[in-house]
């Protein structure tokens, strides 16, 4: 970045965690990227508000170790840009978006504005082809579709890394084409980014991969930007270059939790359980960077990790992620301790774009009455056990009983998989079958006659 | 024209000084790029603006300069079938110039300059007009004659009819000398300050129905034309399948969708769906009665706050011209957020959880807009307005809900569990209310439907089911009397075959009245006849053992709403079968 141009200031008024407070400045506007440089610190930094001569700084590396007297604040002029070009595949960068892999800097095909800007409602087509990912509880239950946004919702300790790696290694468009594979780390430990490589390696997506990474010991607040770089090279490279892109962002808490300390850095009025009022706009900006455009090859498909404090789904975090994403894949401690993989909750769970991914000429004719023969009993099974807890299994009904049976089997024939196995789309079906024959058949109320007798014995 | 000069720019929200001539609710241009504000509070010099557009880039020292007009929206021919954003920009408009991403600094106008429309003239010379009195009509759609109005404040006489073959918006249609004396020049279009409501001759009771095809919405806690109901849920429970339904189905003729901070993939399926989908009138495509406002999360927060302002005055518009409108806002929970970012931006003292103290008074200046009302002397309009309100974790008692329950007379309460184990439309039959009941039965006793004894006896089987389901969970179902268990069962008919309906089934997406009332008199009429069986001492099992009874569940996807006969056959054979239990056992 050209320093002539910039307009220069040294010495800052106030330091405060992540916020910086210079005055005296002009022709200085709002959300344009800072260089903050002192002895051999270098740092970034974005305008947070400017009010006359005096303006507000967000640094993205904090501010521990500046000197208020000797600091050196460059304006730029701009917003923080990203270079994109189609060398970014393979490669991998920081937080911000500088490569850190040794293999020098990426020569831009342009310099893209990371904020992004909204997609036009009009230019949108509405996403209709499923992606399979090989995993019976996804691809028949909850139908990953291409364009959407589909988060897991998880917990500490759940194996949320495996679900996803998973998908990304057993995904495909089809024999000819593939995914490029974003991932975004926000905040997680380098254990978790180097299973994600080595999984990756595994299943030879690495040469599919652009890789932005930001670690628990990374900056926080460099964060808020990771995953904006991340969907600018996915923007470029769906939209521009026809790719179809597919982008894991983990952990979304942590970032959740990089911008409330901002905002209360900034002493903003905070809304629930101290995160501001405007998470649901800010995550908005993430999520909805993902979709499908008219007359365009490429899309984006997004799976943003995140992991629910305490469990609890109505956090403000999973609670504004799920008002704004396609559905939502929940994880389930209990079948984790029970052992099953994936352990995936399948009653709190929904893909709302499956309905126009599945069915004849899609997957298979019998699909959608199948995955709904499926949830309704299983959401009866929950209600089965726990009356059996109660007043003892003897006592229940043939039908009844026959539902524990069902249970049993879904979750250890249906749900149970390895985790490089990769089942298809028929293999799926058919074990929703199988598992469904517990049932007597007066029970499939869902099913047409004719399905039942065409599909019964597969 | 009133001027300042730019001071302190955080996000949306900047500040000027130095400010003179601005009013309040002005619309403003803000530095070269010309970006739209709106002034929204005014101290001394200072004025504070909100911004319609991202302000990055923007810095201290641009120019402010006032239009003199407060923030209006366009009325007159080409609203129909075309999608705009909170402040009435065409999104077609702006993907044309811009591509496919939304970038600042373009301000196309709403409706279009060039197109000429053919217009019906009903006045002439000399006639004595008042506001919406009609000039004229132009065929928009083949479903909407749309009336050009005179607009509200002129009253007056017509000096001279401007006769052309084809006129365009800007165009002067007529010439009023008012009782002042002055000439105003009518033209096809005016401009209406979205935050001030259309004036009207008087507000009239409710007395229809505002029919939607969805059964437990129309025959069990119905909204009246002119009604205004909040359709309050956690994420993921219905809502927006809800509202895409009533616009789909409800037999009003002008729709107004607004898409207020949600999904851009919601309104992308809006676009591609209702063209193709037939009004159940009149079998015309459902674009053609159809406005689209479209400000998703990601599009600037300021201008989300004026989206629903922008929907409903357009709907007040139509309803001048005597037509029944349904608004539908998805959600009013992003726009009372918005509210709240702008006035933390703003540095208010906030009220509970932060919302701004004036949250109550702005949603009910919002849901007053609605009603049935007496546009003059001989015409009668309706806006009905439908908000979804997006709890957050589901929890009813937060601010937004709790307000708009105050302002609202139906209440579609969307419930978790009934979501979960895929009931849809999952409205809960406990918790749900119509205020609206009354004054609309007599739309269906008119079609000979006692609909009050027949919601009377289906909210006494549930309420009833309630209570036995809890001893249940106690004691499991087998140690209940075989006459409680008929009511479990009969509930169970209730629910999966009468107030679970499939929005995505083209059978059951939209049901008519006289098939909600048939398919509620066969489940209610199969559990009087198998009460009467229990009673001879036939045991339940051998009743549900018919095959009819899962029948009884798929009427709604199996019998099309022009097939009303084979009720008349399914009734027979419940008889049949019925008869024949008897016999077998005496
Ligand atoms: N009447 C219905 N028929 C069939 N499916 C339905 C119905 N209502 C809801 N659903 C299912 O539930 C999903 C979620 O519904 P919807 O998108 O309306 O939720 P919402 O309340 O608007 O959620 P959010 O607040 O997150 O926008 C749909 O994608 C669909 O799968
Ligand atoms: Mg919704």
């Amino acid at each position: 970045m050209d320093s002539i141009y910039h307009k220069r200031h040294i010495g800052a008024q106030e330091l405060t965690g992540p916020i910086l407070i210079v005055e005296g400045v002009e022709n200085v506007g709002f959300g344009e990227l800072v260089l903050i440089e002192q002895d051999d610190i270098n740092r970034l930094g974005r305008v947070l508000e400017v009010a006359g001569n005096r303006a507000v700084c967000q640094i993205f590396a904090g501010t521990s170790g500046i000197d208020r007297e000797k600091v050196r604040i460059r304006f730029t002029g701009s917003p923080m840009t990203l270079p994109v070009s189609e060398e970014m595949v393979g490669r991998v960068f920081d937080g911000l978006g500088r490569p850190i892999d040794g293999c020098g800097e990426v020569i831009g095909e342009e310099e893209r504005d990371v904020n992004g800007n909204p997609l036009n409602p009009e230019a949108r087509e509405y996403p209709r082809e499923n992606i399979l990912t090989g995993i019976s509880a996804i691809d028949g239950l909850t139908t990953l579709i291409r364009g959407q946004k589909l988060p897991i919702f998880s917990g500490a300790g759940l194996p949320h890394n495996e679900i996803a790696a998973q998908v990304v290694n057993q995904a495909r468009i089809s024999k000819e084409e593939d995914f490029i594979i974003i991932f975004a780390a926000m905040g997680i430990k380098a254990d978790d980014a180097d299973f994600f490589m080595r999984r990756f390696e595994e299943g030879g997506a690495l040469s599919r991969l652009v890789t932005f990474i930001n670690l628990a010991d990374s900056p926080s607040v460099e964060r808020l930007i990771t995953p904006r770089c991340a969907l600018t090279a996915a923007e470029y490279l769906a939209f521009d270059k026809g790719n179809h892109v597919l982008v894991i962002m983990t952990d979304l808490t942590n970032y959740c939790e990089a911008l409330r300390e901002v905002a209360s850095a900034m002493g903003e009025v905070p809304s629930r359980k101290g995160y501001p009022g405007y998470l649901y706009s800010d995550l908005a900006t993430l999520y909805e960077r993902t979709g499908r455009v008219k007359g365009k090859e490429g899309s984006i498909t997004q799976i943003p990790i995140l992991t629910m404090p305490n469990d609890d789904i109505t956090h403000p975090i999973p609670d504004l992620t799920g008002y704004i994403t396609e559905g939502q894949i929940v994880l389930s401690r209990e079948l984790h301790q029970r052992d099953i993989y994936p352990p995936i909750d399948i009653l709190s769970s929904l893909s709302r774009l499956m309905k126009d991914g599945i069915g004849e000429g899609r997957t298979r004719k019998d699909h959608p009455d199948l995955y709904s023969q499926l949830y309704a009993s299983y959401s009866r099974v929950q209600r089965v056990r726990s009356l059996a807890s109660i007043i003892g299994e003897d006592e229940l009904s043939e039908v009844d009983r026959s539902y524990l049976r069902f249970g049993e089997d879904f979750e250890g024939k249906f749900l149970n998989q390895g985790k490089t196995e990769s089942r298809s789309i028929e293999e799926t079906l058919n074990r929703g079958w199988e598992v469904l024959m517990n049932l007597p058949e007066s029970e499939l109320v869902r099913l047409s006659k004719e399905e039942i007798e065409e599909y019964r014995s597969k | 024209m009133g001027e300042g000069v730019l001071y302190r720019i955080s996000g949306p929200i900047v500040v000027s000084r130095k400010t003179s001539g601005l009013k309040m609710n002005e619309e403003v241009r803000i530095g070269d790029e010309e970006l739209i504000g709106e002034v929204i509070e005014i101290n001394g010099e200072e004025a504070v603006i909100q911004v319609y557009e991202e302000t990055t880039g923007i810095g201290p020292g641009a120019n402010v300069y006032g239009t003199g007009n407060p923030i209006s929206v366009e009325l007159g021919p080409g609203l129909i079938g075309r999608t705009f954003d909170g402040i009435q920009r065409p999104l077609v408009v702006i993907k044309e110039e811009q591509g496919i991403f939304i970038k600042r600094g373009l301000n196309p106008k709403p409706l279009s300059r060039d197109r000429e429309w053919e217009v019906d003239i009903h006045l002439k010379k000399d006639d004595l007009v008042v506001p919406n009195t009609i000039i004229g009509e132009v065929e928009e759609t083949s479903l909407i004659r749309h009336r050009i109005l005179i607009p509200p404040g002129v009253y007056g006489k017509v000096l001279e009819i401007i006769e052309l073959p084809g006129y365009r918006v800007e165009d002067t249609i007529c010439i009023i000398e008012d009782k002042e004396g002055e000439r105003r020049e009518v033209k096809l279009f005016h401009k209406w300050p979205v935050r001030k409501k259309r004036p009207f001759v008087e507000r009239l009771p409710h007395e229809e129905i505002l029919f939607t095809g969805q059964r437990v919405i129309d025959s069990i806690f119905p909204l009246a034309k002119g009604g205004v109901a909040a359709i309050p849920g956690g994420f993921g429970t219905g809502k927006t399948v809800t509202q895409h339904s009533l616009a789909k189905w409800a037999d009003a003729d002008i729709i107004i969708y607004i898409g207020c901070g949600e999904r851009g993939n919601e309104m992308a399926q809006v676009l591609e769906e209702f063209p193709k989908l037939k009004d159940p009138g009149s079998g015309k495509s459902l674009m053609e009665r159809t406005i689209l406002i479209a400000n998703t999360s990601n599009m600037p927060v300021t201008a989300r706050e004026s989206s629903i302002y922008t929907g409903i005055t357009m709907a007040e518009y139509f309803r001048d011209m005597g037509y029944d409108v349904a608004l539908m806002a998805d959600s009013t929970s992003r726009w009372a957020e918005a509210l709240r970012e702008i006035s933390g931006r703003m540095e208010e003292m906030p009220a509970e959880k932060g919302y701004p103290a004036y949250l109550g008074s702005r949603l009910a200046g919002f849901y007053e807009r609605g009603g049935r009302v007496k546009v003059t002397e001989d015409r009668i309009g309706s806006v009905s307005v439908i908000g979804a309100v997006s709890p957050p974790g589901g929890d009813f008692s937060e601010p937004v809900t709790s307000n708009t329950k105050r302002f609202v007379r139906t209440f579609w309460v969307l419930d978790k569990e009934l979501a979960y184990s895929r009931h849809y439309p999952a409205i809960s039959w406990a918790n749900s209310y119509s205020g609206y009941f009354d004054e609309i039965a007599k739309w269906w006793e008119d079609r000979d439907i006692p609909i009050r004894s027949l919601r009377i006896r289906v909210m006494e089987i549930l309420t009833v089911e309630t209570h036995l389901r809890q001893i249940v969970q106690l004691v499991g179902e087998g140690a209940l009397p075989e006459k409680e268990r008929l009511t479990l069962k009969e509930a169970e008919l209730i629910k999966e075959g009468f107030l679970q309906q499939n929005a995505l089934s083209t059978v059951d997406a939209y049901c008519s009245p006289e098939k909600q009332y048939r398919m509620l008199k066969m489940i209610l009429d199969f559990g009087e006849g198998a009460r009467d069986l229990l009673e001879r001492g036939l045991p339940l099992f051998k009743i549900i053992e018919l095959p009819i009874f899962s029948e009884l569940k798929r009427m709604g996807v199996e019998i099309e709403n022009e097939e009303i006969d084979k009720f008349d056959k399914l009734a027979e054979r419940v008889e049949k079968e019925f008869e024949k239990l008897k016999e077998e056992y005496g």
